[in-house]
């Protein structure tokens, strides 16, 4: 029988639709990494999903809930996905581990599971392990055409899970620091910003390689916003913003700020803007809400990446903006029908 | 091209209109027997005037109206009656109401009825044969239409026709626009002059084309003037009366606020058609159109006689198979019926036999995910979510805060909830938790009231006495010194004396009624349950105990 | 020096102003504490409290004299509000205090004899009647506290249970379908 009261019917969209079209979006943005990184992500993404929907059904069955229907509900494997997503693709196999285990059980979990947690899960961990292991997190696979050496998948494979790399070849060789952090690093050793824009490791826009896959995050948002699964409130006020501080402070000072544009395809930006801060879960819920908490997040990411100590800010931002979000929602309720000023 | 306005959020379920309105309205067989409930409008339930047994007549008066905001109930046909009783009603509790049965006696025969021409007759004359004919609002709100027909605090410039018909499957406002056109105007007209309302607006949802030719060329042929009959766009809850006099004038009536304040009243169309019926033809509402959809083999609508029972009108599109239930009203808002029998009340739009492959069953509820899909097509513009929590975690004050109020419980975010949450029920849930505790509080206020004022009329009639036994003293006194001869005993006898009166006269009557007692068993003492065996002793040893406590408190101190 | 000195007392004379005209203009007669409890309990006036009356016992909790969880009309919503009114922690009832069913006192026709004595007991005047005339209870009055009982020398007041009728029922609480059931009932 149908349920005992109104409404009788209802759209068949449910939650583990919409985490799966989410993760649909992210194929463009992967594809891309895979085509100028090689496929070590594509471990890391596997290892991180095991580990994921590991940890949610022990976490689960340990606090006595059904496990079937949160494990469908595709919400653990896009928190593994994106986690992946934002450490080093050669992070060795404990980090990724660590990293998606801490975020599922203690900064999801234990909150409450599904719609319960304060804070977006894929950036606790990102915090955790960059706080942890600052240096592992630091050596970002060099894209294809820039580094001597290429490792193949085997080798990669090898170094994952092994720590070994092949005889002859250093880490170094096959690793660099992102091009936000090496940004950071040539202007401390006072370089101008057009001598470091002419570094190899910086192609059209921003980072060789990573600009692409930032592009193919662009994509996925578009697509996102397309089908309805996000609204485009929280990502126009993030790139907004974002441009707008970075376009004052280059047009002031060109030689030492860099371009707006940079600033959109370096680093987390994308990825962040239609993946990450758009998690309703740990996102406002009223529309001015949405554009203040983007605002905010745009502003200390741009604040944090120019004058803080780490390379990107995304994840500090976003996880600052989450705390916000109970205080937002209160004080940017919308007026309601019938109660607005008459026109 | 008038312009529209558009009001926020809405859906677009799966309308199923096209099975039902193929066919005209038929007229639907005599049932075997009326089920009338006395209370099929908002306002004090009709009291019966009928005896069991009594032969009516159809149309004949069986309820009447009962204070300022109610309606008349009346005889669908002439027959018998056979109970007066509770009966299961059309009401999402299941539980029982006060119904007359009336059993048929085939004869169909009309008491006599009086034939009117409404611009003859005083505006408060019109209102009175309205209330009288039990015109209420067939819209589904039921609100007795008298009420809704003064017009004597506010100007009202517009009157709104409701033939949106927002709810899926419903059509039968569909039919009556189609095939009685004229008739819905006639009774436009007749409110119009009774709010002197300058303008009329009929609204209907534009997957309804039929019925919007057929009203036109009505307005046309009637020469109806300031009259338009206006195309909205289909969206639920398009039909809801604030969100059509938002889209037809741009208006938004708050909660809580009258829309006649705002100089624009709103009725159905049926309601329309069955006031001028009333009036024109002394017809009072005993019938109405009906749909009968969903897992029958026949879809249509009927022309079905108020009380008449579920299942003999269901079973006259062919009921199939595999059907669970009746479903009154659509499937966003409508209610699930407790039994098949229940009858057909003026509020019953549309009977959908409900079946698993039609309705299934809904998925289990997920947590919320705050996507605020709610919000988005929520036509109130709340944030769901947010009543949501709170109404979740008993937060009612905060609920309120939120305008929980302001909700009009058409689904549209049960219907797009990803995570299957009833909404909905948590919303009905806080409001109905509300109004006890409004209530239990007004009572509260009241107890403490009475009760201080009682302590003070203790105190009053305490000084009062004082004061008289003073002044009787100081006359004593006078009368003393004037005649110092009188014994003094003769003064005591008459303080003494009453008390023992009293004493002696309770005695006597305790004595005669535990005789009486003694004599006479009550009646409801013999064939108890345990349960009730147990409730006894326990108030047995409850009073017992009272009076111990008594008993020691009145010895205690002394 | 003496500057600094004058401008202190000029601003303590101020300051000392602006409370004394506070004090007077913002008086509050009475102590609110009292009648804010005596607000949030239920006014049956039925004693059950072992007070003689909901504003005795509110005086009694204002003053500390008396614990927040013996008022059982008010049953377990009565505590929690108290609680949260007086910044309190959450009592359960004791044992002998246990919450009943919300009912009103009825008055059997055939017995009453007309004594008055339950006229006299009702704390809030809800039952009619005189001296060797029937007497009737106006159920809407009647806060159900059972204070009429005792004195009736005829036994014929009984209590009814208010039931669950169409005019006064509640939607229920949405059962919640995922959290176990475990939850959700008591153990048997």
């Amino acid at each position: 029988m149908a349920g005992f009261f109104s409404p009788f019917i209802s759209k068949p969209v449910g939650v583990s639709q919409i985490m799966l079209k989410v993760l649909l979006a992210l194929i463009p943005g992967l594809a891309l990494y895979v085509w100028h990184y090689g496929p070590a992500i594509l471990v890391s993404i596997t290892l991180a999903s095991v580990t994921a929907l590991a940890t949610e059904a022990a976490m689960l069955k340990l606090r006595d809930r059904p496990v079937a229907p949160f494990l469908k509900d595709n919400s653990a494997l896009l928190t593994a996905w994106l986690i992946a997503l934002s450490i080093p693709p050669l992070a060795p196999w404990w980090m990724v581990v660590v990293g998606t285990a801490f975020a599922i059980s203690i900064s999801k979990q234990l909150y409450g599971g599904l719609g319960s947690n304060p804070f977006n899960p894929a950036m606790i961990a990102y915090a955790i392990l960059i706080i942890s292991f600052p240096v592992h997190m630091t050596h970002w696979l060099t894209p294809h055409g820039l580094g001597s050496v290429q490792l193949d998948f085997a080798e990669q494979l090898n170094y994952i899970f092994q720590g070994v790399l092949p005889d002859g070849i250093k880490l170094d060789g096959v690793t660099m620091a992102t091009p936000l952090d090496t940004l950071k690093t040539q202007l401390h050793l006072n370089g101008n910003i057009n001598a470091i824009m002419e570094m190899p490791i910086y192609g059209y826009l921003a980072g060789h390689g990573s600009e692409a896959v930032a592009f193919g995050f662009l994509l996925g948002g578009g697509y996102l916003l397309a089908s309805g699964i996000i609204s485009w409130h929280i990502p126009a006020a993030f790139l907004v913003t974002l441009f707008a501080s970075a376009g004052i402070m280059h047009l002031v000072d060109p030689a030492h700020y860099v371009t707006p544009l940079f600033h959109w395809f370096s680093g987390a930006a994308m990825l962040g803007a239609f993946f990450i801060l758009t998690d309703p879960v740990t996102s406002p819920t009223t529309p001015r809400g949405k554009l203040l908490f983007g605002f905010g997040a745009g502003l200390l990411t741009y604040l944090i990446r120019t004058y803080g100590g780490f390379p990107d800010g995304m994840a500090f931002a976003t996880l600052l903006m989450n705390i916000c979000v109970p205080l937002i929602d209160a004080y940017t309720q919308p007026a309601i029908f019938g109660k607005k000023v008459k026109p | 091209m008038r312009t529209l306005y558009k009001f926020h959020g809405g859906v677009h379920p799966p309308t199923n209109k096209d099975q039902s309105n193929q066919t005209s309205i038929k007229q639907a067989a005599l049932p075997s027997k009326l089920i009338i409930p006395l209370h099929q409008h908002v306002g004090n339930i009709a009291r019966s005037i009928v005896k069991v047994g009594e032969r009516v007549l159809k149309g004949q008066i069986i309820g009447r109206p009962e204070g300022h905001l109610s309606s008349a109930v009346h005889a669908s046909t002439s027959g018998t009656i056979t109970a007066t009783d509770t009966e299961q009603v059309a009401h999402p509790s299941g539980m029982p109401d006060y119904c007359i049965t009336l059993i048929p006696d085939g004869l169909d025969e009309w008491m006599p009825l009086e034939e009117h021409d409404w611009q003859s007759m005083s505006h408060t004359d019109l209102r009175h044969k309205l209330r009288d004919a039990g015109v209420v609002g067939l819209g589904g709100a039921v609100f007795p239409s008298d009420m809704k027909l003064y017009s004597h605090n506010q100007k009202i410039t517009t009157l709104v026709l409701n033939g949106a018909e927002c709810e899926p499957y419903i059509t039968c406002d569909d039919l009556l626009m189609r095939e009685r056109a004229a008739e819905i105007l006639q009774g436009a007209e007749m409110m119009r002059a009774l709010l002197y309302a300058d303008n009329v607006l009929i609204g209907i949802e534009d997957n309804k084309p039929e019925a919007i030719a057929a009203m036109r060329t009505a307005v046309e042929a009637g020469k109806h003037e300031r009259m338009e009959v206006i195309a909205v766009p289909t969206i639920y809850p398009g039909g809801g009366a604030k969100q059509l006099i938002r889209v037809l004038t741009g208006i938004e009536v708050a909660a809580g606020v009258r829309s006649t304040n705002m100089g624009v009243q709103c009725f159905n169309v049926g309601t329309a058609y069955s006031a001028w019926r009333a009036i024109r033809y002394g017809e009072p509402l005993i019938s109405r159109i009906v749909t009968i959809t969903g897992n029958v083999a026949h879809p249509q609508n009927f022309e079905a006689l108020i009380g008449t029972p579920g299942n003999e009108l269901v079973a006259q599109a062919e009921e199939l198979s595999g059907t669970t239930g009746y479903i009154m009203g659509g499937p966003m808002m409508g209610v699930l019926l407790p039994s098949k029998q229940v009858g057909v009340v003026k509020a019953t739009n549309c009977l959908i036999a409900a079946s698993d492959k039609l309705f299934p069953p809904p998925a289990p509820a997920m947590p919320c995910i705050r996507c605020t899909r709610c919000a988005d097509v929520c036509p109130s513009e709340l944030q769901p979510q947010e009543l949501y929590w709170f109404s979740k975690a008993k937060n009612l004050a905060k609920a309120q805060d939120y305008h929980l109020f302001d909700c009009i419980e058409c689904g549209a975010c049960s219907y797009v909830c990803p995570s299957n949450i009833p909404l909905v029920q948590y919303y009905r849930f806080a409001k109905s938790e509300i109004w006890a505790q409004e209530a239990s509080q007004k009572a509260a206020d009241a107890a403490r009231e009475r009760h201080e004022f009682r302590e003070h009329r203790i105190e009053r009639e305490k000084l009062e006495k004082a004061e008289k036994l003073a002044a009787k003293e100081k006359a004593a006194l006078a009368a003393k010194a004037a005649r110092p001869l009188q014994s003094p005993a003769t003064v005591t006898i008459p303080n003494a004396d009453p008390e023992n009166t009293i004493q002696l006269k309770i005695q006597t009557a305790i004595d005669h009624a535990k005789e009486q007692a003694a004599a006479s068993k009550p009646k409801n003492t013999e064939q108890l349950t345990p349960e009730q065996l147990a409730q006894i002793a326990d108030i047995e040893a409850r009073r017992a105990r009272i009076r111990e406590i008594a008993k020691a408190a009145s010895e205690g101190p002394a | 020096m003496l500057n600094a000195l004058l401008v202190m007392a000029l601003i303590a004379a101020s300051l000392g102003a602006i409370l004394g005209f506070a004090a007077i203009k913002f008086r509050v007669m009475g102590n609110p504490l009292v009648e804010k409890i005596n607000g949030v309990l239920p006014q049956t006036q039925c004693g059950q409290c072992g007070f003689p009356g909901c504003k005795p016992y509110a005086t009694a909790i204002s003053e500390g004299a008396a614990d927040i969880n013996l008022c059982p009309p008010g049953g377990d919503e009565g505590i929690q509000k108290l609680a949260d009114l007086l910044g309190m922690e959450y009592k359960p009832f004791g044992s002998e205090t246990a919450p009943k069913a919300k009912s009103v006192a009825i008055i059997d026709e055939s017995t009453c004899i007309g004594c008055t004595l339950c006229i006299q007991a009702c704390p809030v005047d809800a039952i009619v009647g005189a001296a060797k005339q029937l007497h009737t209870i106006i159920a809407s009055e009647c806060t159900g506290c059972e204070l009429c009982l005792p004195p009736c020398p005829v036994d014929c007041i009984t209590m009814e249970t208010i039931t669950e009728k169409i005019t006064n029922w509640k939607w229920k609480y949405p059962v919640y379908a995922l959290t176990p059931a475990k939850y959700d009932s008591p153990a048997p």
